[in-house]
């Protein structure tokens, strides 16, 4: 059985179709890309697995259990936890704190929440800010923090929103870096994310979005050749240039 | 710290016997706002609910222990806590409809006092409950009735009644429900992205402060032995429990306290004044430039400004 | 219960509607350009209030006239309270900003009991007790004015906002703040003269108003209420639904003075008010996104 199975999922926003007719599964432990142009539905694709909208129609599947009309604390109490794009921290929390938030989610005790915590910071290399308050990290270090959150949640399948978008060369390193510590632990990941060396480098398969529809699918070396994908990125003219 | 407290908490106990009955007036004012703005502190400075109906609970709380009192004799010791019970249904009411449907913010501000306005019109034209006049108790001065010859009782009792708010809210404050109460302020949809479940969290949080602000209107109203409705569900108590905390510092478990030490001297004294009628708007005025002060000076409230300051004195001198 | 009552009633409260209408737009452009919690909109209506009925009282002037110079004089308050005090906290926490506005309402409540004292106060008008009958219902005179007076006043305020060049800008910051800033517009100047104009429409809200209902300092934050009241039930952020909003308020609130008793008609505005958080939280007139 698959970790998850997404099938025929359709989501419309007024005359918008955001997603249309998608379909995909993931393996338990599996690294996936979710690529597009801006607009092209990813982030649309992530608030319907995470439970922030509701799909129109189709059935998304998570270990098994359909999660139709769960709410989003409950698809993570199921082990699927999700960042945002825009990095949202509780900014007069200190860091401690914010991940503490997401270790409650696997025990009831404030004093073993924050134990765990603490591991997780140490893991993502922010224990040494553990009491700043998230208002005053730099970008860099909110996304590590967006990341130590819901890791502290102790997911299955983590969805990545955007972790590397606004870093320098050196901060995307880290954080792939990262990724694959996390993806070697048995974590599940799917990813969105424009800067392309690091998707290529960290997925094992990669499906593209354009216009809600799913235009190609396979392993990075294929995908970068598809012409499909060359044409939704850069236009139809391109192609015939890359070709000719 | 923790001498320093029992230093203070002794000073308080004993204080009574050097205080004349005005003086015990006002502190006897400090502790029960300072309890009743500690409970509306649960829900709107750590949740970020912020309930500008709040003597709706009370109301409730006061008229229903009393109602029983003097129709069933029974004693309000008991009566608070089903009076308490009856608010927080009121609370869980307001928070099931306000919470399921999303209101945040200024929407949720506008229901609460909705919510307290219809109260205080039903009661109005409720005849058992007394309607626009209200309700009286007669003294007896029996303890068991909740009244006293003596006003330190009501001293110890309000003091009492502060110090539990703080052991039970600062109980929320380090359990997991204060974490995502605090969470679910900063940030709503991030809260839940991480499992939080904020309609069951807000919803908890609305029936315990509901609860315990409930449990206050038994003392309101045996403390002043009379209930109208245009008083005990009005407005300007509403408003009366929000400013202490937000004063104080909201979200922070000294901040009621200390708001209500600044605070409720200068209300009593207004209140004094206003018994006495000509001038009594003035005293008004100066209360209302001191909100605007604190909000301009002290953005965050008074007790973070002066924990900030308490932490910058030692580090004096150095780089 | 007959029908010439209730359509006496009906018509009674569309004709008060006008200055409900004009208070409710006021404090609508006030949140929507600033989204700032205007508490101290109602004391600011007594404010005009008082200064129709002294203008009335000492010189003689009808409130029909100087309804206008109640607005002139309501947006020079505006002026300062924006100037002087929101700009300062437009950043502060929500609590904060309702905690001021508190204490602006605080001030200006007392301000007018120490100066004109606790009692209730009527403004003079030449046409005060003239009624022309309709068929089986009768007009008030007074009435009739004020609403005519309020309708003029939000046209000549449609007028600025849809046609003037700060109008459009003004709007702009209303629908979205990041907008106007793109814009490279001066928001300070938007964020004062919609201020203004908000006070100034409640200032003349307050001056017709007072020819029709005695007013005291008192009086204040009952107004504030009901203008919040007509701004969610019209629709936040919709200045068309603050106006419609307010018709429809007052003419429930007239009906319910007839169908229940007189003291209860708060309570059709804040029951309506219930009924439409919960199924229609954006309001009759708003858009679904607000």
């Amino acid at each position: 059985m698959s970790l998850l199975e997404v099938r025929a999922v359709a989501k419309r926003f007024g005359g918008l179709q955001a997603v249309s007719d998608l379909t995909f599964g993931m393996a338990d432990g599996e690294v996936l890309g979710l690529i597009g142009p801006n607009g092209a539905g990813k982030t649309t694709v992530f608030n319907l697995l995470s439970g922030f909208l509701a799909a129109d129609a189709g059935e998304i599947l998570f270990r098994g259990r359909s999660l139709r009309g769960l709410r989003p604390h409950q698809i993570c109490h199921l082990g699927l936890t999700r960042t945002f794009q825009i990095v949202r921290p509780f900014p007069h929390l200190s860091v401690l704190e914010n991940v503490k938030v997401g270790a409650l989610a696997r025990t009831a005790s404030a004093r073993d929440a924050a134990a765990r915590a603490r591991r997780v910071l140490e893991e993502i290399g922010l224990l040494a800010k553990a009491e700043v308050p998230a208002g005053e990290l730099t970008l860099a270090e909110r996304k590590r923090l967006e990341l130590a959150r819901a890791l502290a949640t102790e997911p299955v399948l983590l969805l990545l929103d955007e972790v590397m978008a606004g870093l320098t060369a050196a901060e995307t390193e880290r954080i792939v870096e990262l990724v694959r510590a996390i993806n070697r632990r048995g974590v599940a990941v799917l990813l969105i994310e424009h800067v392309m060396r690091a998707v290529m480098s960290l997925s094992e398969r990669i499906i593209v979005l354009n216009y809600g529809e799913r235009i190609a699918e396979g392993p990075p070396a294929v995908i970068a050749n598809d012409p499909r994908v060359i044409e939704a990125y850069l236009g139809e003219e391109y192609v015939g240039a890359a070709q000719g | 710290m923790r001498w320093a407290l029992s230093l203070a908490l002794l000073v308080l106990v004993i204080l009574p016997n050097f205080l004349g009955s005005y003086l015990l007036t006002v502190f006897i004012f400090i502790f029960f706002y300072a309890y009743l703005g500690q409970a509306w502190n649960l829900l709107g400075g750590y949740g970020g609910q912020i309930s500008l109906g709040h003597a709706a609970f009370v109301g409730v709380g006061a008229y229903t222990s009393t109602y029983l009192s003097m129709t069933y004799k029974l004693s309000p010791w008991i009566g608070m806590f089903i009076g308490g019970a009856a608010a927080a249904l009121l609370g869980g009411v307001i928070g099931y409809l306000g919470f399921r449907f999303g209101l945040r913010g200024f929407y949720f501000i506008l229901l609460t006092v909705a919510f307290a306005e219809i109260c205080r019109l039903i009661v109005s034209h409720l005849e058992p409950l007394g309607g626009a006049l209200g309700l009286f108790i007669t003294f007896t001065g029996n303890p068991w009735q909740f009244q006293f010859s003596d006003n330190r009782s009501y001293y110890y009792i309000a003091l009492g009644m502060m110090l539990a708010s703080v052991a039970i809210v600062g109980a929320v404050e380090r359990s997991r429900m204060g974490a995502y109460l605090v969470a679910i302020r900063e940030d709503e949809d991030a809260s839940e992205a991480l499992g939080v479940n904020a309609f069951a969290t807000k919803l908890a949080a609305i029936v315990l402060s509901a609860f315990l602000t409930g449990m206050g209107g038994t003392f309101y109203a045996n403390y002043l032995f009379s209930l109208q409705p245009n008083t005990a569900f009005g407005i300007p108590l509403s408003v009366e429990i929000i400013l202490r905390p937000i004063v104080g510092g909201s979200g922070t478990l000294v901040g009621p306290i200390l708001g209500s030490f600044i605070l409720s001297p200068l209300a009593e004294v207004s209140r004094a004044y206003f018994a006495r009628g000509g001038l009594s708007g003035v005293h008004l005025i100066i209360y209302g430039s001191l909100l605007i002060a604190v909000v301009l000076f002290f953005p965050r409230g008074a007790y973070p400004y002066l924990r900030g300051l308490l932490r910058r004195l030692p580090r004096r001198g150095a780089p | 219960m007959n029908v010439t009552l209730l359509g006496q009633a009906a018509l009674n409260g569309l004709l008060f509607g006008g200055v409900y209408s004009l208070m409710a737009v006021g404090l609508s452009l006030i949140f929507g350009v600033m989204r700032v919690i205007n508490l101290a909109h109602g004391d600011m209506m007594v404010w005009g209030s008082y200064v129709a009925f002294f203008l009335a009282l000492r010189l003689g002037v009808d409130p029909f006239v100087s309804f206008l110079l109640c607005a002139a004089a309501l947006f020079s308050l505006g002026v300062l309270v924006q100037r002087g005090l929101v700009n300062r906290v437009l950043e502060a926490p929500h609590e904060m900003q309702i905690l001021l506005m508190l204490g602006v309402a605080l001030v200006l409540e007392n301000l007018a009991l120490v100066i004109f004292g606790p009692d209730t106060r009527r403004t003079e008008s030449a046409y005060g007790l003239e009624t022309v009958w309709l068929g089986p219902v009768f007009v008030d005179v007074a009435r009739l004015m004020t609403f005519v007076l309020a309708l003029a006043f939000s046209l000549a305020l449609y007028l600025f906002l849809f046609r003037s060049d700060l109008g459009r800008l003004i709007r702009a910051a209303a629908d979205n703040s990041y907008g106007a800033l793109v814009i490279g517009a001066d928001v300070g100047r938007i964020y004062t003269v919609a201020f203004g104009i908000g006070a100034a429409c409640v200032g003349a809200a307050g001056a017709l108003m007072s020819a029709l209902v005695p007013f005291s300092p008192a009086a204040g934050f009952a107004q504030t209420v009901v203008s919040f009241n007509i701004v969610i039930i019209g629709g936040m952020g919709s200045l068309l639904g603050a106006f419609l909003g307010g018709i429809l308020v007052a003419v429930a609130e007239s009906l319910g003075a007839v169908l229940l008793v007189p003291s209860l008609k708060e309570l059709v505005s804040f029951v309506l008010l219930v009924l439409i958080l919960l199924f229609r939280p954006q309001g009759l007139f708003g858009r679904k996104t607000a």
